[in-house]
């Protein structure tokens, strides 16, 4: 789905109706939702009200008061624009999502057995049901796999054109409302009620609709509320301080002031940067089932990753000849390939493909086998006979060796041996009942993800490798993956109680898993990720869903969650530090009328009170549209430790913060005054 | 100057050298481990118990039980100094036969003493009688600094604590910290005093009279008990009028520099203390070390202003080379007026050996700030580094969601609760110090106080209100602050500015109490580094600051702007 929608920033398409949008989210209702923002609209109203009475009154400063009203009603549609445009974005993806969803005809069993169905509305269909379909039906709801075997197309939810396997029993036993089946048939039980289904789950979301507060964003909101009350306290009271001080300001001044000290640009893009977090999960193909989950996946300390798929390919390949005494390594190279051309099993593959770069010129293709023997579980080898009468063979020691009919010698045995004990398994190739050396199959580490590990592990997080292989295998896959621990033998039971430990600890645990026996752990994990084909139970136990089904995913996730948050912390630090240069714009120009030696504190030289005053303004409302895309896209984040992570956005935000906007507020004051305006 | 210098660096280190020390064994003490002093005190301090009726070993309070016993507490020792100053006519110890005190002078007086400030609307020798010194001012400024010890070792507790329900118990705590850190250093320090010279007697105020032939009265008392308690608990209410200035409370040098080094003695052991308590003292440092940076630039700011004296008077061929000496003691010149000023200022202390009233606009500024910024630098006895932590919360708040995570502090997150109640006691400064002072700018009775005219007339009144809000307890000489308006409205600040920062901060300790550690990791936000304390300061100026600087701008900045230009007024 990111493959066919991923808008540019400023897509028309998306810009033009947000542009109404930011209009209609004007009302003092909605607004309300934003206390900053609210403020900032409550005060546009009152300078509004202002300016028309100095208009109807023939005030001096009317033209002035009448730029600031202007310029304040900006703010607020500026902020509601970027809210506007997340959402737009959000919604963009939702529509195509909606395309799939419409309504289908169901054809309803009315018991599991039953032969004749009932054509019903696929809106009609509640928990429980019962549905068959059949080739080229749309699935019509999210349900369970309760009998067949089909392949399904799921290309309008994850983007993946190839059709996958859906089967009664197992861990790809769920279905989604909206997919295809491409050929047999399947009898599926109803899981969600039509508008709660998966589908509907993930466009509620993506459209911001039904996106509720975070736990970080509703204490950031309470600290922005709290400095909108110290910095109104402030305004209001400087009123009677400057009356003290026997001069007049006009009411107009002291909004200005206001609206640019009280956090405008972190509290107009609050909610855009929470609308686009979730949004740029959902690119990544990850659809989360709260906020909350997205939040905390920055916060995880503890991520559990299982060995299969995600640190090691599925299976083990071949990585080594060791040839015994007198055999040459071409002779070896040239029995394992023969030997494993009947070998179909993906070890047998890699045997093949790690051969022939090692096969002497053509030897191998003038070699003609009379015969191949395929692998089987029974008999643990596969072989070749060639035309010439060589016989060869390749298998598990044991079984190699009593075809063979002799002993272990000596130095067989002690490649097997070293092979078993550095986790690896020993496959004895021979040749005519003769042993010619060992075959060394091994896990092997995906390339790079021992590189992804020593990131987590720079961010603080910290991995563990579960695997299902002994103590011995699991220790040395995990030392050359570089993972941080492991754990063995593992079962539901273990797993759940590794968790538990972790979380004991204090720690935030992540985890992903597709099996109905993953669902207790899932659900206990703090961020469960859940495969998409895996079972009903595994997807409601976790709290985020991967369509993709890609184990890897999960450090995608830890850092969407991160930046998420460091958006946030970046653009309130920077809203913070922008309140230096507004003091110095607007304090000297709202002081010197009652004593001119403020005019001192005017280190920017700016033009006149009004321009100064302007100029605070214009740019309190520009940088919001400045940071749009900032809050939209995340801040650039790269692992790294909280130590230099914080130094680098420190003096970018925080040193940036103050620095700006004295270059921002003298550049439009130049402009102000070269075009008169104040 | 050099010598100046010099003393203020031998001023910091010993400080510092004293404080860490210190700081460990008030951990030791509020953990209940054995101290030295622990065989001496420990039958007083179970007798006490006992009589109370405190089982120390079950005795630890949940923070709503610990904040209703220490309000409960300090309510009843309100009634009781009201009614002691009211009554004073007919209590002993009185042979000056002093009156009883008006009703809002003595609702003042007694919020005053109370919280902690010692905001003195009166003075010393011609309003109160040894009885009300003694028995009334005297205890309070014991229990009033125990009250402030006991919530600081409380909200340490709730940071240090793993997963605990109580943060300790208000009565042993108090007992604890007047029994085995405010009475033995009090002791030492009062002899200290006695023997450099400071009275201790309850004798009749002695006529003299001078070579002029005047006839001069002086005052007497039992001056040395309550100035080493007035200093060590961050009190400062003075025996005599004219406070640390006079002889008799502070005579030589030596006591200059001891009793300087006494008002910041404890609020710089608490860092230490935090960091014992929460086992990794880094962390204590690194709060040590934003409130010393804070420190140094409130004292680089009034020692420089200070020392280059007045340009005006500099005209009119007034030696200035000594720097500002108007309203200063002779003995301490500009050197160890400025000190003072900045440790009575930093401190919620409020004593003063030289008039602030008369410092030059700049001079002015650094000692309203650090009251405005609600006392964190160092602070008074507990509340100071309560409040700091505070500010360290917003910190982590704020620059903590830069690294990526959940905010936290110590491993423990910051959410929303702990973000509400610390926004809750950071409207009290601006409500005390803007919308009360602003209301008195409005209100013909309250401007009736302020003597000078200009931007220096609201100083006055920003420094009253900041002294009160803050808790210290220092004043402008030029603002008559005994008025009923002024007594009624700075006793409300000064209860605002104790006890809306008590029970927020002991809510938060509570929380905190209650929270799972984390462990920390290298995806931990660092608490201990100098980016940390670069940032804490940067944190206090930037909020503190930003809600001051108008208000400071029409006052000092206007006063010194004013002053450049050659303006008198």
């Amino acid at each position: 789905m990111s493959k066919t929608v991923d808008t540019t920033l400023f897509d028309p398409a998306i810009v033009r109706p947000a542009l109404r949008s930011a209009l209609r989210k004007l009302d003092p209702r909605q607004m309300i939702a934003n206390p900053v923002m609210f403020v900032t609209e409550v005060v546009a109203a009152l300078t509004t009200i202002l300016f028309l009475r100095d208009v109807v009154t023939g005030g001096a400063q009317s033209l002035l008061t009448g730029q600031i009203a202007a310029w304040l009603w900006f703010t607020v549609y500026f902020a509601n624009l970027a809210e506007a445009m997340a959402e737009g974005r959000g919604k963009a993806r939702a529509d195509t999502l909606r395309a799939t969803q419409s309504e289908t005809t169901a054809k309803k069993l009315a018991a599991p057995d039953a032969a004749a169905f009932d054509e019903v509305s696929s809106r009609s269909l509640s928990t429980g049901d019962l549905v068959l379909v059949e080739t080229g039906d749309i699935i019509p709801a999210d349900g369970e796999v309760i009998d067949g075997v089909a392949s399904v197309d799921e290309s309008a939810i994850t983007g993946e054109s190839a059709p996958v396997i859906r089967e009664s029993g197992g861990d790809r036993s769920s279905v989604t409302g909206g997919t295809r089946i491409v050929s047999d048939w399947l009898k599926v039980r109803v899981t969600a009620r039509p508008g709660e289904s998966f589908l509907d789950r993930m466009i509620a979301l993506v459209e911001g609709a039904k996106r509720q507060k975070t736990p970080n964003e509703i204490a950031l909101n309470i600290l922005l509320v709290g400095m909108t009350i110290i910095f109104l306290l402030v305004v209001v009271t400087l009123q009677p301080f400057i009356a003290y001080s026997g001069a007049f300001v006009p009411v107009a001044f002291l909004i200005a002031l206001l609206v640019t000290l009280i956090p405008t640009t972190i509290g107009g893009l609050l909610s855009a940067i929470g609308v686009a977090g979730m949004d740029r999960l959902v690119k990544a193909n990850v659809v989360a089932k709260s906020g909350r989950a997205v939040e905390a996946a920055g916060d995880v300390d503890t991520l559990l990753l299982d060995k299969t798929g995600t640190i090691t390919f599925g299976a083990r390949r071949a990585d080594a000849f060791l040839a015994l005494p007198g055999v040459s390594d071409a002779r070896l190279a040239r029995a394992a390939f023969l030997a494993s051309q009947g070998d179909e099993t993906p070890e047998g593959r890699s045997v093949v493909d790690f051969a022939r770069p090692l096969l002497p010129g053509n030897e191998a293709s003038d070699a003609a086998i009379r015969s191949t023997i395929a692998f089987s579980a029974q008999t643990r080898l596969s072989g070749a006979d060639l035309d010439d009468g060589t016989t060869l063979r390749k298998g598990a020691a044991d079984a190699v060796l009593a075809w063979c009919g002799t002993g272990r010698s000596q130095p067989l045995g002690d490649m097997v041996e070293r092979i078993a004990r550095s986790g690896g398994t020993p496959l004895v190739v021979a040749e005519n009942q003769r042993p010619l050396g060992v075959i060394h199959l091994k896990d092997i580490v995906k390339p790079g993800i021992r590189e992804r590990f020593a990131e987590l592990r720079r961010m603080g997080v910290r991995t563990v490798m579960i695997t299902g292989d002994n103590p011995l295998t699991a220790a040395v896959i995990a030392a050359e993956a570089g993972v941080d621990d492991f754990l063995a033998e593992a079962t539901p039971e273990n797993k759940l109680e590794l968790i538990r430990k972790e979380q004991a600890e204090g720690k935030l645990v992540a985890m992903c898993g597709d099996g109905s026996n993953d669902a207790p752990a899932l659900a206990q994990a703090d961020v469960g990720v859940a495969m998409n084909p895996g079972t009903p139970a595994a997807k409601e136990a976790g709290n985020l869903i991967d369509l993709d089904s890609d184990p890897t995913k999960l450090i995608e996730i830890v850092m969407v969650g991160k930046q998420l948050l460091i958006s946030r912390g970046a653009l309130t630090t920077f809203s913070i530090a922008n309140d230096v240069a507004k003091y110095f714009a607007i304090l000297p120009a709202l002081f010197v009328t009652a004593y001119p030696g403020l005019g001192a504190l005017n280190v920017m030289g700016l033009a006149s009170p009004g321009s100064a005053i302007l100029s605070a303004v214009i740019f309190n409302a520009l940088v919001i549209i400045a940071l749009i895309p900032l809050a939209l896209k995340g801040v650039r984040y790269a692992p790294a430790s909280a130590a230099s992570l914080l130094r680098r956005n420190l003096l970018i935000y925080g040193l940036g913060g103050l620095v700006v906007p004295f270059i921002g507020i003298k550049a439009i004051d130049l402009v102000v005054s070269a075009l008169s305006l104040a | 100057m050099a010598s100046d210098i010099l003393q203020f660096i031998l001023y910091c280190v010993l400080l510092a050298a004293l404080a860490w020390p210190l700081g460990i064994y008030l951990a030791r003490v509020f953990s209940g481990e054995q101290t030295f002093l622990f065989p001496l005190l420990a039958p007083v301090e179970t007798g006490i118990a006992r009589a109370c009726g405190v089982d120390p070993r079950t005795a630890d309070q949940h923070w709503t039980r610990y904040a209703l016993a220490a309000l409960a507490f300090n309510l009843a020792g309100w009634f009781v100094l009201y009614a002691m100053l009211r009554l004073q006519g007919v209590l002993p110890f009185n042979p000056q036969g002093l009156p009883g005190l008006s009703p809002d002078l003595a609702f003042n007086t007694a919020v005053s003493f109370v919280t902690n400030t010692n905001w003195q609307a009166y003075g010393g020798e011609t309003t109160m009688s040894y009885f009300s010194q003694m028995v009334g001012l005297g205890v309070q400024n014991f229990v009033s600094a125990g009250t402030g010890i006991a919530v600081g070792a409380a909200v340490i507790r709730g940071f240090a604590g793993r997963e605990t329900r109580g943060v300790g118990n208000f009565w042993i705590d108090l007992v604890r910290a007047v029994l085995y850190v405010l009475l033995p250093l009090s002791i030492l320090f009062g002899l200290f005093l006695v023997w450099q010279g400071v009275p201790q007697n309850l004798a009749s105020y002695v006529d003299a009279t001078t070579l002029e032939g005047a006839k001069q009265t002086i005052a007497q008392g039992p001056a040395a008990a309550q100035i080493a308690i007035k200093q060590l608990g961050t009190n400062g209410g003075g025996f005599f009028n004219a406070n640390s200035a006079v002889p008799y409370e502070n005579p030589t040098p030596l006591t200059n520099f001891a009793e300087m080094l006494a008002i910041l003695l404890i609020p710089a052991a608490f860092p230490f203390m935090f960091g014992t308590m929460v086992r990794d003292m880094r962390q204590g440092a690194a709060i040590f070390a934003a409130m010393l940076v804070l420190f140094l630039g409130s004292l680089a700011l009034t020692y420089g202003s200070e020392i280059q004296g007045n340009p005006i008077v500099a005209e009119l061929q007034v030696d200035q080379s000594a720097g500002n000496m108007e309203g200063k003691e002779v003995r301490f010149g500009t050197g160890n007026s400025a000190l003072w000023a900045t440790a009575t200022t930093a401190a919620s202390n409020g004593s003063v050996n030289a008039m602030h009233d008369s410092f030059m606009p700049l001079g002015m500024l650094a000692p309203m700030l650090q009251m405005q910024t609600g006392e964190v630098v160092f602070g008074g006895v507990g509340s100071g580094f309560y409040g700091m932590l505070a500010f360290v919360l917003l910190t982590v708040f704020i620059a903590g969601l830069m690294v990526g995570r959940t905010p936290e502090y110590l491993g423990k997150k910051i959410e929303a609760k702990e973000v509400k109640l610390s926004v809750i006691a950071f409207l009290v400064m601006p409500l005390g110090v803007l919308v009360f002072g602003a209301m008195a700018t409005m209100i013909p009775a309250a401007l009736a106080s302020v003597q000078d005219a200009g931007p220096h007339g609201l100083s006055e009144i920003l420094y009253a209100y900041s002294s009160g809000t803050g808790n210290n307890g220092s004043a402008f000489a030029g603002f008559g602050a005994n008025t009923p308006y002024h007594n009624t409205m700075i006793g409300i600040a000064m209860l605002l500015g104790r006890y809306v920062f008590i029970i927020p901060m002991l809510a938060i300790a509570g929380s905190l109490a209650a929270k799972k550690t984390v462990p920390a990791s290298a995806g931990t936000f660092p608490t201990h580094t100098p980016l940390f304390v670069g940032l804490l300061v940067a944190v206090v100026l930037i909020i503190g600051g930003l809600t001051f600087f108008p208000a400071l701008a029409l006052g000092p900045i206007a006063e010194h702007m004013a002053m450049l230009a050659g303006q008198t007024v």
